[in-house]
């Protein structure tokens, strides 16, 4: 399961993440962070049965975290199967199948947002 | 052996034509061979359903009371042409919304028309003895108009060079987006399947001849702007009927930091009627090259890195220099297909007969780049040629100097040989100075990427440079990297008022 980890500028210099770790004993995969000046964003992958032990653990360190329930969005009536968001992927979630029809395997998604933009058709959009 | 248009027309009536789409092709040639096919197969379906910016629609509203002839005209805020009198116009797929941007524009009013949706015409005028109304306000469907016909100037092109990106920055085209460092690929086309690549020399596609636009049955003008055959890229003029068209074939799309576009799907039968056609509709898609093209070179003429073939685009991945890279499509096959096949079914109904064309279009045209009269400023133009440099051995206090004196905030640093090695600006000098000890020479502190401009090179092409790196100062230097001149922020002030025409 993801879970999306918000913090502001003061704990951010604190570990948090190796924190989690630490106490919870849980492995955690780190698929994407952003952390600047101001805030940090990281989304983090964890065994499903344990994210609700490191978010309860996180939270309680200061981090602001959500469970991502799922991927990017796909709106299947506006898609008209171009593929513009095949390679523009980090995480090979598109592909197309044997009659060129778009697949989306969006349990390999990071919600990094690139396919949003490059979609033409407003099919992708981010989970709110 | 030949085949009359007039006896594959008879088949089609009489239900018993043989007709398979352009991907089925290939398939039969090569195990019947050329003679039998040509006996068997009387129609072969050619499908494309991609971007096709150059569309857009005529529009009649009929009269209101009091009568207006509208001279400026938008529909949901995207102005449409006013200069065809009274109350008709022409909506281009491209033109945005005057209040959403990109997010919405002409190809949105056409989809939004053809999906029943209510569109808000307004219109100004100054007013005539014949037609004194000054504006109108109104909501119409597509079924109140009493005509709505798509004409679009240049569809349907043979192929399309496919685009990567060599630079370090995301590029936004009308190829979509472009990962920087050769990140992806990016094409359109429907190569087995596209109309002009079954019949390269024009031989059975011309004036008159009936297409599938959109779901409606529709027909080729003639030549499409822009139309080069000659070298492979031919286009088409086609017109259909808006009111007959189905969403399933006709999309509004954005191109994020490019535009709106219209994703039209268009289709063409082609009568088999002797063996260069049966040859010609047996292509493949090995057999059509395209040129990959570095979009990260703002000019017209952008250098190609290598051919690629559609097979190896549509696979998913193309080698270059020996590294794979993943493309993507911006066309559809699989609607392609579904254009292919729409059209074979109305064929075996007998819904569509076949015709050869009234006109035929050169197969051997050749576009023509702009005739331009007046040259755009240059950044020779405006530059300034009155450059303070400093050698990257130069102490950090001398840099400050050179600043101070040279009135400047921007010194490009040297090596020996006098080519530019770095740049230091008042930010990096504040910066050494406010850190004491940590750096003593210039080129310990020198930005070593410099991004710099030439003087022949137009002021747009260096300007945008200026934006998109968010820096107010370009070296210009030649070909041996000596720095000739400075480009700055300033500098650009001299573009107004025509000060650069000496």
């Amino acid at each position: 399961m993801k879970l999306l980890v918000t913090f502001s500028k003061g704990k951010g210099r604190k570990p948090i993440i190796a924190q989690a770790v630490r106490d919870t004993g849980v492995l955690i995969a780190v698929e994407r962070a952003v952390i600047d000046s101001s805030a940090g964003e990281a989304l983090i992958e964890v065994p499903d049965d344990q994210c609700r032990l490191v978010r309860d653990k996180m939270s309680s360190l200061g981090a602001n975290v959500r469970i991502l329930d799922h991927g990017i969005l796909f709106n299947e009536s506006e898609c008209v199967d171009c593929g513009a968001c095949i390679s523009i992927c980090p995480r090979d979630v598109f592909s197309f199948d044997a009659t060129f029809r778009l697949i989306v395997a969006d349990e390999r998604c990071i919600l990094c947002g690139k396919c949003v933009e490059a979609c033409p058709h407003d099919a992708l959009t981010m989970p709110a | 052996m030949r085949k009359s248009i007039s006896e594959i027309n008879q088949r089609i009536r009489d239900g018993n034509a043989r007709v398979v789409t352009a991907e089925e092709m290939p398939g039969i040639v090569a195990e019947l061979g050329e003679d039998a096919a040509l006996k068997e197969v009387d129609v072969v379906t050619t499908g494309t359903f991609g971007a096709m910016c150059s569309s857009g629609a005529f529009l009649n509203f009929g009269h209101a009371e009091p009568p207006i002839r509208m001279e400026r005209i938008w529909l949901n805020d995207v102005e449409a042409y006013g200069g065809l009198a009274a109350v008709d116009t022409y909506i281009g797929a491209t033109q945005q919304s005057e209040t959403r941007g990109e997010e919405y524009g002409g190809a949105h009013v056409l989809e939004d028309l053809v999906a029943g949706k209510a569109v808000e015409l307004r219109a100004s005028s100054r007013g005539t003895d014949c037609y004194p109304r000054r504006t109108i306000a109104t909501e119409l469907l597509l079924e109140h108009l009493n005509q709505a016909v798509m004409c679009n100037p240049r569809n349907a092109y043979q192929r399309y060079n496919a685009a990567i990106n060599t630079t370090d920055r995301t590029l936004h085209t009308y190829m979509g987006m472009l990962l920087p460092n050769s990140g992806n690929i990016s094409f359109s086309g429907a190569g087995i399947l596209n109309p002009i690549s079954n019949d390269p020399k024009l031989r059975l596609i011309g004036s008159g001849v009936p297409i599938f636009l959109c779901g409606a049955p529709g027909m080729v003008i003639g030549e499409g702007t822009q139309h080069s055959s000659a070298g492979g890229f031919g286009t088409l003029m086609v017109t259909g009927d808006l009111k007959q068209m189905s969403q399933d074939y006709l999309r509004a799309a954005t191109m994020t930091g490019y535009g709106v576009t219209l994703y039209v799907g268009l289709g063409i039968p082609l009568p088999v009627i002797d063996k260069e056609v049966v040859r010609a509709t047996a292509v493949r898609d090995e057999d059509i090259n395209v040129d990959l093209i570095d979009y990260g070179i703002p000019s017209r003429n952008r250098p190609a890195l290598r051919k690629v073939t559609y097979a190896e685009l549509r696979s998913g991945m193309v080698t270059v220099n020996g590294e794979e890279i993943r493309t993507s499509s911006l066309s559809s096959f699989n609607r392609a297909r579904k254009v292919a096949e729409a059209l074979k079914d109305w064929v075996v109904a007998g819904k569509m007969e076949l015709s050869l064309p009234t006109r035929k279009i050169n197969p051997k045209h050749q576009v023509h780049p702009m005739h331009e009269t007046v040259r755009g400023p240059r950044v020779a133009d405006i530059m300034d040629k009155n450059i303070v440099t400093i050698g990257e051995r130069e102490e950090i206090r001398t840099a400050a100097l050179k600043l101070l004196k040279g009135s400047t905030n921007h010194l490009p640093v040297v090596n020996e040989n006098s080519e530019l090695v770095g740049i230091v600006t008042t930010f990096d000098i504040s910066k050494a100075v406010a850190n004491p000890g940590k750096a003593e020479l210039v080129r310990d502190i020198m930005k070593k990427k410099v991004i710099v401009t030439t003087p022949e090179e137009p002021v747009d092409i260096a300007v945008r440079k200026l934006e998109q790196n968010n820096i107010s100062a370009l070296p210009v230097v030649d070909p041996e990297r000596h720095v000739v001149a400075m480009l700055t922020a300033i500098d650009l002030g001299k573009l107004f008022g025509g000060r650069w025409l000496k």
